[in-house]
């Protein structure tokens, strides 16, 4: 199994040379720190940044510096700033070539669920509905189970939905799977976890043809 | 032209109860500190804010929930403030809650005169109920009113009397689609400058959108999730 760290980076190694990426809160924020060798990519904020950098050292935080997951950071050479709607411009525009967010479920048809729990958990869905309505490349970063164990991988979605038909591509603590119009294809398996695990883990419909390999980190 | 008033309580004056507010920020980053603090003494209520979040409990927007001036919200994401969570779950607050791109486009088109616009951003959620849907290029869209305000506050970093404004790094976020959409724009400032002092080539809004600026004081900027890196 995957730790949050081997997720980020098993979905680290999806990044293209030259594209434009949104990170969520998260998971994804770790993708950042695995950037394959060779490849050279922007991070987009959707407050307002291009060229995201990594965390500043202590002391030099800047309260007028933040990503979307209100952290300060800093910015590499490149970068740039504008406003809220030139910001998802991009997003919607599809200039930013990937987008990889966190989700409470996930269904078979690539219907996700992220932003609110009825009676318990309304935070928001921020810009999390206008990512996923428009990016060509989701990824979605997440446990396989939530804490009581019970999958996260649907046949449909129980949580009011963020976006239908829309997820391309999860990345789990036990498996690498694409959403396909028959289900979820698996395509790899995390380190120490069996087809049988992710078959048991996995309540929406599961594709699983020939030797499924193990992720190389 | 002269646009500066004296302080934040001369910017915000004619705010009255039931008016609907556009208020700047993202998180606390960008947020009109001095323009919030004078609402606090004004003391007007039932108050519409449409604001990115909501502040946190005692600072921004969260000063004018304590004192229970705002009835209704307009936000895209509101996770960082506990008395905001009791005022909706007791049905004290009403929330809309609406995508952040959709928030920010709604804001731009009610201040560029485009009444409404085609966005596939939440169709199919809850968010598309009762929207007319519209397919262009096989995909379905939503269609999203314009917003408008009574008053819009907002905080940019230099700005001089014709009310051109100089936003730094992302405290520009909302701030400037804001301005354009609030019937009387109230800026503050952490500079106002003499007009030489703004190269034109450099102005992100011009001063055509704003009706009041004042000079902004005593900036706390609170830093909401400070994260560093160690230097080894």
């Amino acid at each position: 199994m995957l730790d949050r760290n081997g997720i980020a980076q098993r979905i680290a190694q999806e990044l293209q040379n030259g594209w434009y990426v949104n990170l969520g809160i998260g998971i994804p924020t770790l993708v950042a720190n695995y950037i394959p060798e060779g490849i050279s990519v922007e991070f987009q904020s959707e407050n307002g940044l291009l060229g995201m950098g990594p965390f500043p050292y202590e002391g030099e935080e800047d309260a007028d510096l933040i990503n979307a997951g209100k952290q300060t950071v800093t910015m590499l050479p490149g970068g740039s700033i504008f406003d809220s709607s030139l910001s998802f411009a991009m997003i919607r525009g599809q200039h930013v070539q990937l987008t990889v967010l966190g989700a409470m479920e996930v269904a078979d048809n690539g219907d996700i669920a992220n932003w609110k729990i009825p009676g318990k958990m309304v935070k928001g869905m921020g810009g999390a509905m206008d990512l996923v309505a428009s990016a060509d490349n989701i990824i979605v970063a997440m446990s396989h189970t939530n804490r009581k164990g019970e999958s996260k991988l649907l046949r449909q979605c129980t949580l009011p939905l963020t976006g239908v038909g829309c997820v391309k591509k999860i990345v789990t603590n036990m498996a690498v799977l694409d959403v396909t119009d028959q289900g979820f294809k698996l395509l790899e398996r995390a380190p120490g976890v069996s087809v049988e695990d992710i078959k048991n883990a996995t309540e929406g419909r599961l594709i699983v043809e020939g030797d499924i390999p193990e992720m190389r980190l | 032209m002269n646009k500066v008033v004296a302080n934040a309580r001369e910017a915000i004056a004619g705010i009255e109860d039931n008016m609907t507010l556009m208020v700047g920020g993202f998180g606390l980053c960008g947020i009109p500190e001095n323009a919030i603090s004078a609402l606090v003494e004004l003391g007007a209520s039932g108050l519409t804010c449409i604001s990115n979040n909501a502040g946190v409990d005692d600072f921004g927007l969260g000063l004018l929930l304590q004192k229970k001036q705002i009835k209704k919200m307009i936000s895209s994401y509101v996770g960082e403030n506990a008395e905001f969570e009791r005022q909706m779950l007791s049905g004290e607050l009403e929330v809309d809650l609406i995508p952040q791109g959709s928030l920010a486009e709604r804001c731009r088109a009610g201040g560029a005169g485009v009444p409404a616009f085609f966005t596939p951003a939440g169709y199919g959620t809850e968010v598309a109920e009762g929207k007319e849907v519209r397919y262009f290029n096989g995909k379905p869209h939503i269609l999203e009113n314009a917003l408008h305000a009574d008053f819009a506050l907002v905080k940019a970093w230099k700005g001089d009397r014709f009310g051109n404004l100089v936003f730094k790094g992302t405290a520009r976020n909302f701030n400037p689609v804001m301005a354009m959409a609030g019937k009387i724009t109230v800026v503050e400032v952490e500079e106002l400058v003499e007009p030489e002092a703004l190269d034109p080539n450099h102005i992100h809004l011009p001063g055509v959108f704003v009706q009041r600026i004042f000079q902004g004081s005593n900036y706390e900027k609170r830093i909401e999730q400070r994260t560093v890196r160690s230097r080894d």
